[in-house]
């Protein structure tokens, strides 16, 4: 390892701007003569639009236009889509409705786009909006799944008279029955999946530009992919050809899944430049980002799972509802079924799984992949299945999960994956270990003296990461493939360009993929720059999500410069006059096997370009090279989390004590940043258990709505984060890398929702465990002890 | 319109502004010091803080009027020329931002508190004064190290100008 290569713990390269306040977000982009957009939202859930009257608004000052879903039809421009096609258990097609970009006849959900004002300043545009007299005839709202699917509920797309997106299912039901009648003992359980809102901390934004001369399209967007932006607004929606459309994310301030999609207003954006001839440029404040991000996870299931007389999992038979929103959003359709149901076998040897999920519209903000999608609310099922089973069982529930637990790869589950490496024992006694969960026992104790309830709990998970072999994902029903691409461009004087599709909005790429390229090509880190977010730059690319920009991206990297090495050793050759099998190059040098002849990576650069020691009609000039990377497999990085707190059951406020995290990622090529990924999922995760939950009102009214309703997750909320590490390297991939980005917020619910029944001694509690509801369950715990 | 004079970062500026131009707004959009963000409009993530007259606030929701005749210091005044505030570095060194969003305000916080509580703080106080920052990403275990040793920093700092 050097200081600077694969597995240091290299200073991030691109604090300096960030802690300087010289980054550069979409907010901070301005172009000259650009006006501004402001959305005018539905204030109801479920609504025809009979009539919109603009001509007040118009009068009013700076309004340069007004546009509303009639204006973007009559432009031939398509609405918003859905990229992944579900089929039923019949066969059929799932229902999509239409998504125009701004509404056509009727508004599905608060926040629903109704027009869009374009003006001088934001505030005229405002002022402006105030004045549009819309005429809507309320109709009645489902805003839960279970209402949308009653009988006589309102219907909210014409395709699907009584909501039902899909109903959808894997695995062998027949043999999981039986296996079911067959069990010595039954585990069941009903779980919400509560609904969270992503809240990166930089909202969305766009600004979209129009070019007379060349009649191109430029849009910034704060997005993890703009590639598939473009892709997206030019093949789908038609806004303009690639070659005349540009989309660039500059820096971008998190995205955890939110910024994957193609949201209608930085459609409107880019289309409304062309339309009025100037930079149009929108901002979302903090409720427009609750009202109108796609929301995640909003899962209600009922979940079974089946033991044999030795203790052991025979099958799990799980049945979950989907709560989709109003609109299927770009990816939606994936997180319930194929992200969630081939992770329901967990760390476990599960001969048999049946999973049915029907998925529903509602009159609430759409629902995508947010960090981990459909990952955590299967860990979710599966790690409360076995935490439950192994207490009803009176088993240690660590000696449940080692007796049920995978120990030979591969291992094919019943549910599609196929387990390539992993050693789950390995990562649970590293972690209780480490977590002295010997100690307990005392720590409980101590904590009784005081009047508080001490609880432990377990999780362990797995995920599917390296997002993902494009021929398997296509016949899943995805519409676009999910490789990855790169470009090496090396400089006369050595120093490298790397072009990638991975798109970095906190994960640190520039230092990570710079360590992977100093380290093999053996030159200062200083002397490579990373270049993303720019499809004018980088050729193409699918993005960041899903834990794959090491896994894939970086493959694709490697790929490249395999490609390189290969040239330059043929331009050594000829540098060096010897047989090109002779060369050989290691820590930046090129020699000649048996001589002391040797020449740096800089200078072979330099003659690769210089082109004078070589015919250039049987070598060419140059040193670049690109590739493209299609994974083999997914890649299954695990652990085992385990959180331990306190609850005051005079107050029911719950306090983590201790949280120890022994995560297997494969190999780690910066652990300083792998660690922090896995400090930020534990506290997303955490959020979700103990604080978050987006809550609609029967109405459909949004009512967490700002960080003063809705509970982020703060410093004094959070402990301290013990986070150590197992490795098996990943088989599918060069580098061996698994992915660690979505880990801590899969593996954490679980454990802390373990950790609170632990310490109440019932099962009766639901997600966010609040300090109301931990206080009602830790009296009915009082009553249940004093009535034994 | 309404004239509005400060300071900002060492710098004296004028502008005749709408009067219900916000403090935020004045600085990224008049002055475009943009290293001061927006997270939420309502108080409560501190990604705007800057200080005034010394002080944290939250510049999303003070009035740039009210700002009149302040000295402002944001996030692109804290460093001296080349050289990083002890706070800018210890965040760098620990690890404490991820997507960089909240991290000029929650730098302007962590000076702010070295300020009101001194160069040693134990890591139950720094949560606590991080009350009015958010962060997403980092889970900030490396922000309260970062703040910690960056307090310590900005204390020998200190010492050794004394």
């Amino acid at each position: 390892m050097t200081a600077t290569g694969i597995g240091a713990p290299v200073r991030r390269k691109e604090d300096f701007r960030f802690i300087t306040g010289a980054g550069r977000y979409v907010d901070d982009i301005n172009r000259p003569g650009q006006a501004y957009a402001y959305f005018l939202r539905s204030p109801h859930a479920h609504a025809t639009i009979n009539k919109i009257d603009t001509t007040e608004a118009m009068k009013s000052p700076g309004v340069v236009a007004i546009f509303t879903g009639a204006d973007i039809e009559a432009d031939k421009v398509g609405g918003l889509i859905c990229g992944w096609a579900i089929f039923n258990k019949d066969g059929s097609p799932m229902r999509a409705g239409a998504h125009p970009a701004l509404a056509i006849g009727k508004v599905r959900y608060v926040g629903d786009h109704v027009a869009v004002v374009i003006a001088d300043t934001l505030a005229q545009a405002r002022d402006a909006a105030e004045k549009i007299d819309v005429d809507y005839g309320v109709l009645s709202a489902a805003a839960d799944v279970t209402t949308a699917r009653k009988a006589g509920a309102p219907t909210i797309h014409d395709v699907a008279p009584d909501n039902q997106v899909y109903d959808w299912h894997l695995g062998d039901k027949a043999a999981t029955d039986a296996a079911f009648a067959a069990a010595k003992h039954v585990t069941k359980l009903d779980i919400v999946n509560n609904r969270l809102v992503p809240n990166p901390m930089e909202p969305r934004a766009a600004v979209g530009e129009y070019d007379i001369g060349s009649d191109s399209l430029t849009l910034y967007t704060t997005s993890q992919n703009p590639h598939v932006a473009r892709l997206v607004l030019s093949a789908f929606i038609g806004l303009a050809p690639e070659n005349k459309f540009r989309v660039i994310a500059p820096d971008v301030g998190g995205g955890f899944g939110s910024k994957i999609f193609i949201y209608a207003e930085e459609t409107v954006c880019v289309w409304a430049a062309r339309k009025v001839r100037r930079a149009v440029k929108w901002t979302s404040d903090r409720t427009e980002a609750f009202l109108s991000d796609a929301h995640g996870r909003d899962h209600v299931t009922h979940a079974e799972l089946a033991t044999d007389a030795n203790g052991k999992i025979t099958a799990v038979r799980v049945s979950t509802k989907a709560n989709m929103g109003a609109y299927l959003s770009t990816f939606a359709s994936s997180v319930p079924t194929y992200l969630y149901a081939p992770l329901l076998s967990g760390q476990y040897n599960i001969p048999a799984i049946y999973a049915e999920v029907e998925a529903v519209y509602t009159n609430t903000a759409p629902v995508d992949a947010y960090r981990g999608a459909g990952r955590p609310e299967a860990t979710y099922v599966i790690e409360r299945l076995v935490e439950v089973a192994a207490r009803e069982l009176n088993v240690d529930p660590a000696e449940f999960r080692r007796r049920n637990f995978v120990t030979a790869f591969p291992h094919q589950t019943p549910v599609i994956m196929a387990y390539d490496a992993g050693d789950y024992d390995a990562s649970l006694t590293k972690a209780q270990q480490m977590h002295d969960v010997a100690g307990f026992a005392a720590r409980k104790a101590a904590s009784a003296s005081k009047g508080k309830l001490r609880g432990l709990g377990y999780s362990a998970y797995i995920e599917a990461c390296g997002i993902a072999p494009s021929a398997a994902v296509g016949s899943l029903g995805a519409g676009v493939g999910l490789w990855e691409s790169a470009e090496v461009r090396v400089n006369p004087i050595g120093t490298v360009e790397i072009l990638t599709g991975s798109h970095s909005h906190g994960q640190g790429h520039e230092t990570t993929f710079a360590q992977l390229v100093s380290g093999r090509l053996g030159i200062p880190i200083e002397n490579v720059s990373i270049v993303h977010g720019d499809t004018d730059k980088v050729q193409m690319g699918m993005g960041t999500y899903g834990s794959r920009s090491g896994a894939v991206g970086m493959s694709a990297i490697v790929k490249a410069l395999d490609k390189i090495e290969a040239k330059a050793k043929k331009v050594a050759a000829h540098v060096l006059e010897a047989a090109e099998g002779d060369i050989e190059f290691k820590n930046g040098k090129f020699t000649v096997k048996g001589t002391d002849k040797e020449a740096d990576f800089g200078s072979i650069a330099l003659q690769a370009y210089i082109a004078h020691k070589f015919n250039g009609q049987e070598l060419e000039p140059g040193l670049k090279e690109s590739a493209f990377w299609d994974p083999t497999n997914f890649t299954f990085p695990a652990g085992v989390h385990i959180c331990e707190l306190e609850i005051d059951p005079a107050t029911g406020v719950v306090t983590i004590d201790r949280w120890t995290a022994v995560d297997d990622f494969g190999n780690v090529i910066n652990p300083m940043i792998v660690e922090g990924q896995v400090h930020g999922g534990i506290a997303q995760g955490v959020g979700q258990a103990l604080f978050e939950g987006a809550v609609y009102d029967s109405d459909g009214q949004l009512i967490t709505a700002s960080f003063m309703d809705y509970t982020m997750p703060r410093a004094q909320d959070l402990p301290s984060y013990n986070v150590g590490m197992t490795i098996t390297a990943c088989p599918s991939n060069p580098l061996g890398i698994k992915g660690c980005g979505e880990a801590g917020a899969i593996a954490s619910p679980p454990a802390v929702i373990n950790a609170i029944t632990n310490a109440l001694g019932h099962e009766n509690i639901t997600m966010p465990a609040t300090p109301e509801k931990v206080w009602k369950a830790a009296q009915a715990s009082a009553q249940k002890m004093a009535a034994e | 319109m309404a004239k509005v004079s400060m300071t900002v970062n060492g710098k004296p500026v004028t502008a005749d502004i709408d009067p219900r131009t916000l403090l935020v707004q004045f600085i990224r959009e008049h002055l475009h010091l943009t290293g001061t963000h927006v997270g939420c409009d309502t108080s409560q993530c501190g990604a705007c803080t800057v200080h005034m007259d010394g002080v944290a606030v939250k510049s999303c929701t003070t009035l740039a009027v009210t700002a009149d005749g302040a000295n402002i210091t944001t996030i692109e005044g804290l460093a001296h020329g080349a050289q990083l505030h002890p706070m800018q570095e210890a965040f760098r060194e620990n690890h404490g931002l991820q997507c960089g969003f909240c991290t000029p305000g929650m730098i302007m916080s962590a000076v702010d508190i070295v300020n009101r509580k001194g160069a040693n703080l134990d890591e139950h106080t720094i949560r606590h004064e991080l009350e009015g920052n958010i962060c997403r990403c980092t889970g900030y275990h490396n922000i309260v190290k970062a703040i910690g040793d960056g307090a310590r920093a900005m204390g020998a700092q200190k010492h050794a100008a004394e």
